[in-house]
């Protein structure tokens, strides 16, 4: 499957392209922490972004789907393209509704979790597809409870985020963002805030949902899902792309010499 | 003591009780609304607005209240704009001024406690809400609301029990309320300690009611709050 799907830009085109972007800069003060950074990616990609603390990758996923507003650059999702405006210097999106609707479409796991803990398992998982997408109860339940049993957690439904484990909350997190249906799912270091031993139920999870064909974005510190589940390698260094292909490539003749010292520390 | 002076004034006191949950009630509303209001001109983006809310929580909070009350009461009618206003009418009521001016100053503290409440939400779960496409009203109704509202509610049931106390300065605008009714008695047989300490007992059983309310209330509102309970019962 991994190998199928590896892209090269000539055969890339084949597939629809889900994600687009271009030339993403952000600085917070005088500090740069994106300077241009591009990609694409297509139905079923799985890239893995990797890169040490502070080389930008989850600021770099926030700007995606906007919780952080790129100073430049722009954001396609499914051939949609996202209106910014300049507004007393500043880029801002030029139509809020524009930004909720395409922010329905990407899902997005955050690293630890972030599951509203006054609602249960079950109406965390609801909530945006009956009060975003305004779809009826009945139908939300009955795919909620599919989508908890899909991870693993359908007996947790009416059990409080607090009652939980880390595992189980990431991966009602991930039921959650699936119920809205997106077209891309975007994970900031889903394993980064879990206990060792609680990891692998996540990385499971995640490793069906991209051999469904899933389009998904992972930034991560995991080598092994890098390597094994991903079609693609970004490594970023200092908010730049500094290596970019399918694992075998990056991971093996292709690797930088900064790629090497980064994975020098994981000892692989 | 006197037990059947204490039951006949304890009667009277009880008489009057309507009243008194007459201002309460509806300065607790009317508040609550009016600090709906008031908060959401604190935290939004209009700086006149927000200078506003914070002169408005600074006035209401930091006078007395018994002077605000004397004010709509004694004061409003010097003004010949208000006098003769459609709203005049009302505005002579001793019992319209006493609901006003508690509602006008509950609001201003309980804008406050909402205030503090919405602050608290998890920048997180904020997130979590704007990720899946919510933002505006239906991120206010949805997310903040709920979890503030859960926040404040401590808060707000010190200030609920507060309000059952103030009431009785209405008596001092001439509203026959618990309080006011418990002086027309001592006035008429001068008999201090029995008649206060049967009012006192009144708003002690008040609030020892709405403080039940609230608790029950908040414990309906938290069961994330609570530990996981040990063997999961079918919900619903």
């Amino acid at each position: 499957m991994t190998a199928a799907n590896a892209p090269t830009i000539g055969t890339a085109m084949a597939s629809a392209t889900r994600l687009s972007v271009r030339n993403i800069r952000k600085s917070f003060g005088p500090h740069e922490v994106l300077r241009g950074i591009s990609l694409d990616a297509h139905d079923g990609d799985v890239i893995s972004l990797l890169g040490a603390s502070g080389s930008g990758k989850s600021t770099f996923l926030r700007c995606i789907n906007m919780l952080e507003i790129a100073d430049a650059g722009e954001i396609v999702v499914d051939g949609e393209t996202i209106q910014m405006e300049q507004r007393r210097g500043k880029t801002v999106p030029a139509n809020r509704r524009q930004v909720d609707r395409m922010r329905s479409e990407l899902g997005m796991v955050f690293q630890s979790f972030n599951l509203w803990s006054h609602m249960t398992i079950l109406q965390n998982v609801i909530e945006g597809p009956m009060h975003v997408l305004k779809r009826p109860r009945a139908d939300c339940i009955a795919e909620a409870e599919a989508l908890l049993e899909k991870v693993g957690i359908a007996d947790k439904r009416h059990a409080y985020p607090a009652h939980l484990s880390g595992g189980q909350q990431q991966r009602a997190a991930i039921a959650r963002s699936l119920a809205m249906k997106p077209k891309v799912m975007l994970f900031d270091e889903p394993t980064s805030a879990l206990d060792p031993e609680l990891v692998g139920e996540v990385l499971r999870v995640m490793r069906a949902l991209a051999e469904e064909g899933m389009t998904m974005l992972v930034v991560t510190h995991e080598m092994s899902f890098a390597r094994t589940v991903s079609n693609r390698v970004i490594f970023m260094k200092s908010g730049e792309i500094n290596c970019d292909g399918p694992p075998e490539h990056v991971f093996g003749a292709g690797a930088s010499p900064e790629f090497r010292q980064f994975i020098g520390h994981f000892g692989s | 003591m006197d037990l059947d002076f204490m039951a006949s004034t304890m009667v009277t006191l009880i008489a009057a009780l309507p009243m008194t949950l007459a201002l309460f009630s509806l300065s607790v509303v009317f508040g609550g609304l009016l600090a709906l209001l008031v908060v959401w001109m604190r935290v939004g983006g209009n700086p006149v607005a927000r200078g506003f809310a914070k002169g408005y929580i600074f006035v209401f909070r930091g006078s007395p209240l018994l002077i605000q009350m004397f004010l709509i009461f004694y004061g409003l009618g010097q003004f010949g704009f208000i006098r003769y206003s459609f709203l005049w009418p009302a505005l002579r009521e001793p019992f319209v001024c006493a609901v006003m001016s508690l509602a006008l100053c509950t609001a201003g503290y309980t804008a406050e406690i909402f205030r503090f409440g919405l602050r608290s939400i998890p920048a997180k779960e904020i997130e979590a809400a704007r990720a899946v496409g919510m933002s505006g009203f239906l991120l206010t109704r949805r997310i903040l609301a709920p979890i503030a509202f859960r926040n404040a509610l401590p808060a707000y049931s010190t200030e609920v029990m507060m309000m059952v106390k103030s009431t009785a300065l209405a008596s001092l605008v001439t509203v026959w309320e618990v309080t006011g009714v418990a002086q027309r008695l001592i006035a008429q047989t001068y008999r201090t300690m029995e008649v206060f300490l049967c009012a006192a007992a009144i708003y002690l059983i008040l609030n020892f009611l709405i403080l039940q309310v609230m608790a029950l209330l908040e414990y309906r509102l938290t069961p994330h709050r609570r530990t996981a309970p040990l063997f999961p019962v079918a919900q619903r």
